[in-house]
């Protein structure tokens, strides 16, 4: 690809070959392309992509990937952003073309860290599992064939040969609706998802996997050759990057945030001690909320409990001198030597705040971190309530907070189908003002792409949520 | 058969890798017909010692190198492991991280402890013909789903010589496949899934898959004799209220269900004492267990219970460890044990319902023969080293072992017949003719 500081006009080409170039609304980005474009597409494209990325994040968290709310959204956001997506539409040249490019800019941009190649994999996935929930079955095999993906749709005969079979192994297909669904038929190792929890049938080492469960393997065949291509780009980015037009930009393409720039530093001294009790009713996360009581009740946290709260304090914007005093005087409290909490906890706080040992700042835990790893066990209060809570001791927690029983049956009907993410945002919105979620969404975020993805300090403007003259702290947890 | 004594394994080794051991066959199966060079001489063995000395990273050059070698060091057990990059033997020279484990047969080993919470005959390292039909189970559920549902053609099933069975699949495709692929091939084949602490370890979803269909069809075929009539299951109250254990409380509870179990006095279930064997009380259970329950929603009525006590007491218990690591060690056909003294022998699967491991030659055994047959013809040979020669070649035809090393060379024909099979066709596509 070919950089010109000259504006040049785009190539031109005539109607069937233009088709030609791009025969379908998705890809598989096989191919990088191979155009002169001008600096400033170059910029634009890039930066369009990103805030199509972006979108598809947030959408993953407020809803319910594969929901009519979800996938509605996300086509308004793909058309605004004018990339491609529908396959029926005409003239769809210019969005695929700017689909088709600003992807390889991306990888430029992404390929650098391997927590910047995650998120960008997992969105770019996101993405094409929408694109291909919308494309015409009778279009699929065409589609799959230009992919180099050697999925072939079995003969009606072979099918009704195995109709049993392949109804009795997959759960995906809801009665004896066999004749409506194509199914193919690939190498059984290709279908390792599939076959090792016997989702599928199986028969002389080929997997007979019925449309609905090829998704899977399609996404699966695309993350492994995406990663494999981002790995490549990022041997032989310092060629690219040498180039002194393209440097500044890849760097802020990959730090960039979509909306303001929210910083811990930026946070830091903006609460006082006094305001957090009310603070942890109006605007915690429940698992904060219930470390807060917990810390409150027995004058004492354990491990787990000091990390996961103590981080969030210090995300919030509590210095270190406040940390000190906050978790100090509730120790002592719970009849605590000052003596023993100076020598036992004083250390580890100063240390979450980079001030000892190897000195990392370290940043609050992710969602997915709470949610995944080191689950409370009797006694420990940390966690995630949605994740960990039993759902009748959840049901009791959410109506002490005043949810209306609407609401709570939304929660557990979320939590049952585990998207806790989604279970949390709908936390937030029945405790505040139904704010437009378009709002909510850009101003979320600590983005830093680390391996702690930050669960987010959300600084709400004054006024968003009816609160007058100070600042409302509010936090929503979000995953990378 | 005369009586083995573990004192006695140095001799009887000396004797059984000089003129028994067929190693003309074996080289004959991990040489693979040569296609690939090197790949016998990359591949590792590992050699148990007298006095439990353990050597790994053992590789020859070939077929005789393989036979002066073990001669000369008379191992109590041999493992066989993967093909790797370089020689096993020379891997300290190879620069690091450059020596890895490349290709290796997908390996299963069945053992008849992993069963001792179904079986009431024996437990631990014992065995009894009553118990061994577990094995025979075994082997048709696993080799039908490796042949119809994986496709793989080259299946070696061993007697490890104790309490187990082992199996080597060695298609080429197969030798090659990755270690998350061998793990999810252990996935699909288990359904016996919990330890020590958990009670009820099979549950079917109300869509029953193939495989498992298959299974449950193999599993009946045996059912009867093995579990109701050897393993006599339904014989007391101590053991049916372990199999009831696996009946859910909610359809325990259930008035028909608790009705027709009723204790009387002495605190033995009423109804099923009126039956007198385990098969009236099994075909008693299973009407009940398949009522619909009329007051629970959404419970399943039908042979889901009865299929999942029948697979729990029957259904095969794979180590995924064995299966799922390129480089594990898995011991070798023709070892073998130094405890029973057994040889690892290649089980017909033809004959597999006919398979008796007490009738499997020991060491002891076959030595004896051997010599038996030696001194009746060394008396009639004239010329001693000319009969020594034509003895080796054929010493092992003259024992029990010739029946099992038959069953080694007819895998071993589909083997070749196979490649030849594969040759030709790439030969066709490239049109060589």
């Amino acid at each position: 690809m070919e950089f010109s500081g000259v504006k040049r006009r785009k190539p031109w080409l005539i109607g069937d070959q233009r088709k030609a170039s791009y025969p379908h609304s998705l890809q598989f980005y096989l191919q990088p392309p191979s155009e002169n474009i001008s600096l400033i597409e170059f910029e634009n494209l890039a930066i369009d992509r990103l805030k199509l990325l972006k979108s598809v994040e947030n959408l993953g968290v407020s809803y319910v990937k594969g929901t009519e709310l979800y996938q509605s959204k996300l086509e308004a956001e793909i058309r605004r952003l004018k990339f491609s997506y529908r396959e029926s539409l005409e003239d769809e040249y210019e969005p695929r073309r700017k689909d088709h490019i600003s992807h390889f800019i991306l990888r430029l941009a992404y390929c650098q860290s391997e927590d910047l190649r995650r998120w960008f994999i997992q969105q770019e996935m996101d993405l094409l599992r929408f694109r291909f929930s919308i494309l015409p079955k009778d279009k699929i095999q065409s589609f799959l064939q230009d992919s180099h993906l050697h999925f072939e749709a079995i003969s009606e005969e072979e099918k009704n040969l195995r109709e049993q079979e392949i109804i009795a192994s997959s759960t995906s297909l809801g009665g004896p609706k066999l004749e409506l669904e194509y199914v193919y038929k690939i190498p059984f190792a290709d279908a390792l998802d599939l076959f090792r929890g016997r989702k599928v049938y199986l028969e002389n080492g080929f997997a007979y996997v019925p449309l609905k469960d090829i998704v899977a393997i399609i996404l699966n065949e695309f993350r492994a050759k995406l990663s494999k291509a981002l790995a490549l780009t990022a041997r032989s980015l310092p060629a690219v990057q040498s180039d002194e037009r393209l440097q500044p930009l890849l760097n802020h393409l990959s730090h960039s945030y979509i909306g303001q720039d929210y910083s811990i530093q930026g946070n830091a001294g903006k609460i006082s001690l006094d305001q957090i009790d009310s603070l942890s009713t109006k605007s915690f996360p429940p698992c904060m909320r219930q470390l807060h009581k917990a810390l409150r009740e027995n004058h004492h946290l354990r491990h787990g409990g000091r990390m996961q709260y103590g981080l969030f304090l210090k995300g919030i914007g509590l210095t270190l001198e406040q940390a000190l005093q906050f978790w100090k005087q509730e120790f002592i409290k719970g009849k605590m030597d000052p003596d023993k909490f100076d020598k036992g906890y004083s250390y580890n706080i100063r240390h979450s705040f980079g001030k000892e040992g190897k000195r990392t700042d370290y940043t609050p835990f992710s969602c997915l971190k709470i949610i995944l790893t080191n689950p409370p066990s009797q006694g420990d209060y940390h966690g995630c309530p949605f994740r960990h809570s039993d759902p009748e001791l959840l049901k009791q927690k959410l109506q002490s907070y005043k949810i209306t029983p609407g609401g709570i049956s939304q929660i557990l009907d979320l939590v049952k189908g585990t998207h806790y993410q989604v279970a949390c945002q709908k936390y937030f919105e029945m405790t505040h003002n139904a704010c437009d979620q378009t709002h909510f969404n850009e101003v979320l975020k600590l983005n830093r792409f680390t391996e702690s993805i930050c669960s987010s300090t959300v600084i709400i403007p004054y006024g968003c949520f009816g609160n007058t003259g100070c600042l409302v702290i509010c936090c929503h947890c979000k995953t990378s | 058969m005369e009586p083995f004594d573990p004192a006695e394994l140095p001799e009887l080794l000396k004797l059984y890798y000089r003129r028994l051991f067929p190693y003309a066959q074996y080289y004959r199966w991990l040489n693979y017909g040569g296609v690939v060079k090197n790949y016998f001489q990359h591949r590792e063995f590992s050699f148990t010692l007298k006095d439990d000395i353990y050597i790994r990273y053992q590789s020859f050059n070939n077929q005789s190198d393989l036979e002066k070698e073990m001669q000369k060091m008379n191992p109590y057990k041999i493992d066989i492991g993967a093909v790797y990059s370089h020689r096993p033997n020379q891997h300290n020279t190879v620069k690091l991280g450059a020596f890895q484990a490349q290709e290796k047969e997908l390996v299963f080993d069945i053992d008849m402890t992993d069963y001792d919470d179904v079986r009431r005959c024996c437990s631990s390292a014992d065995i009894c013909s009553k118990c061994w039909t577990l094995m025979t189970m075994a082997i048709r559920i696993i080799d039908r789903a490796l042949k119809e549902d994986f496709g793989f053609k080259h299946r070696l099933w061993v007697y490890s010589g104790r309490r187990g069975v082992h199996c080597w699949v060695c298609d080429e495709s197969v030798r090659k496949l990755s270690s998350a692929v061998r793990s999810g091939i252990v996935e699909y084949l288990s359904l016996v899934k919990g330890g020590q602490d958990v009670k009820k370890k099979v549950h079917l979803s109300e869509n029953v898959h193939p495989f498992v269909r298959k299974s449950i069809s193999i599993i009946k075929k045996y059912f009867e004799g093995y579990a109701l009539v050897g393993q006599d299951i339904l014989e007391n109250k101590e053991s049916w209220d372990k199999i009831l254990a696996l009946v859910p409380e909610n359809i325990l509870s259930q008035d028909h269900f608790y009705v027709s179990l009723q204790y009387n006095e002495k605190g033995d279930h009423f109804n099923f004492q009126k039956h007198h064997s385990s098969l009236q009380r099994w075909e008693y259970l299973k009407k009940a267990a398949s009522q619909c329950p009329s007051n629970i929603k959404n419970e399943k009525c039908g042979p889901w219970l009865e299929w999942e006590i029948m697979l729990q007491y029957c259904f095969p218990r794979l180590d995924i460890n064995v299966s799922k690591g390129i480089n594990h060690l898995l011991k070798s056909p023709f070892s073998v044990h130094p405890k029973t003294g057994r040889i690892s022998v290649p089980i017909d699967l033809q004959k597999v319902d006919q398979f008796d491991p007490f009738a499997v030659p020991t060491i002891s055994s076959i030595c004896h023969e051997l010599d038996a047959i030696f001194t009746s013809e060394a008396e009639k040979e004239e010329n001693q080293a000319e009969s020594d020669i034509k003895h080796r070649t054929r010493d092992y035809k003259k024992t029990s072992l010739a029946p099992y090393v038959k069953v080694f060379e007819q895998f071993l024909e589909n083997l070749d017949k196979s490649r030849k099979g594969e040759l030709l066709k790439k030969s066709d596509l490239q049109k060589d003719f």
